[in-house]
């Protein structure tokens, strides 16, 4: 039951990642990515990871998307006739080949890696490891430097943010 | 395998190289998009789907070892990238405004 899911998880996340790469509307785009934001996070469940699965679509698909929607739509974008215009096809070529290849190498390497003779042994099973519980008290005990580091991190981000988008003297104001 | 026995039972019919390949797949489909797009905005786009690639794969570190540390990291990447998105939209939009173009070849200045 669990590897028909992983399949056709996989199957979703990898086509609608494609699209997300091959559309020519950043709606869509857009759109495509939620999906595969959505069946990461159905991976995260089979992965005993609930928790993350609805930090995942709560920060990815709910927040992070809607910011990038809201780019867009106020960017008024008409560039989709604009970018395959310029597309240049040996450029095209050349990105294909180059990913394939780094596909291949990547592959190939963990086909060959021997997982158990690198990897620590696994802890005893706890199915509630990825519960809030749980990883509130890893979160707050292993982790709390990183954790208040993140805070620091926001507020930098945040300042940047209003920095960059605020509208400067003297700038050429193109809207 | 040895680290197939501590697993719970429903995840040994799934080998754990599998999520490997299909982080591999996501990663790479990610790199793909940023070399063949030049629209910034697919661009960034791409570079989730490369941090989301990572964050399945330490998440299926975290369930094959039964570590919760692995699901702290992929938590803390998930608050590096939502920092990351609000300073590099803003970067975005400013691009726009002075260029009325979010095409990334225009911008050559840097190049050399």
């Amino acid at each position: 039951m669990a590897d028909k899911l992983f399949y056709f998880l996989a199957f979703v996340t990898v086509l609608s990642a494609l699209m997300v790469v091959f559309s020519k509307n950043p709606v869509h785009s857009v759109l495509y990515l939620i999906l595969t934001f959505f069946s990461i996070s159905g991976q995260y469940v089979i992965l005993n990871a609930q928790f993350l699965a609805v930090v995942n679509i709560i920060v990815y698909a709910g927040a992070i998307m809607v910011l990038f929607l809201f780019v867009i739509m106020f960017l008024n974008m008409r560039t989709a006739a604009e970018d395959a215009r310029k597309r240049n096809a040996l450029i095209q070529l050349a990105g294909v080949i180059s990913s394939g290849l780094l596909l291949t190498i990547v592959i190939s390497a963990l086909v060959r890696v021997d997982m158990a003779a690198h990897i620590a042994p696994a802890k005893a099973l706890n199915t509630q490891v990825g519960m809030v519980e749980n990883l509130g008290i890893e979160l707050f005990t292993n982790f709390l430097v990183p954790f208040e580091l993140a805070s620091v991190l926001f507020i930098a981000a945040m300042v940047g943010a209003v920095l960059l988008a605020k509208r400067e003297e003297g700038e050429r104001n193109a809207f | 395998m040895e680290l197939q026995s501590n697993i719970p039972e429903y995840l040994r019919a799934i080998p754990q190289a599998y999520y490997l390949y299909l982080s591999a797949t996501l990663f790479t489909i990610g790199v793909l998009g940023v070399l063949v797009r030049r629209n910034a905005l697919i661009i960034f786009m791409c570079i989730e789907l490369m941090l989301n690639a990572v964050n399945l794969l330490l998440a299926s570190f975290a369930a094959y070892r039964n570590d919760a540390a692995g699901q702290v990291f992929v938590f803390f990447i998930m608050a590096v990238a939502a920092a990351e998105v609000a300073v590099g939209l803003a970067i975005i939009v400013m691009i726009h405004r002075n260029t009325r173009s979010v095409d990334v070849g225009l911008l050559k200045n840097l190049k050399w």
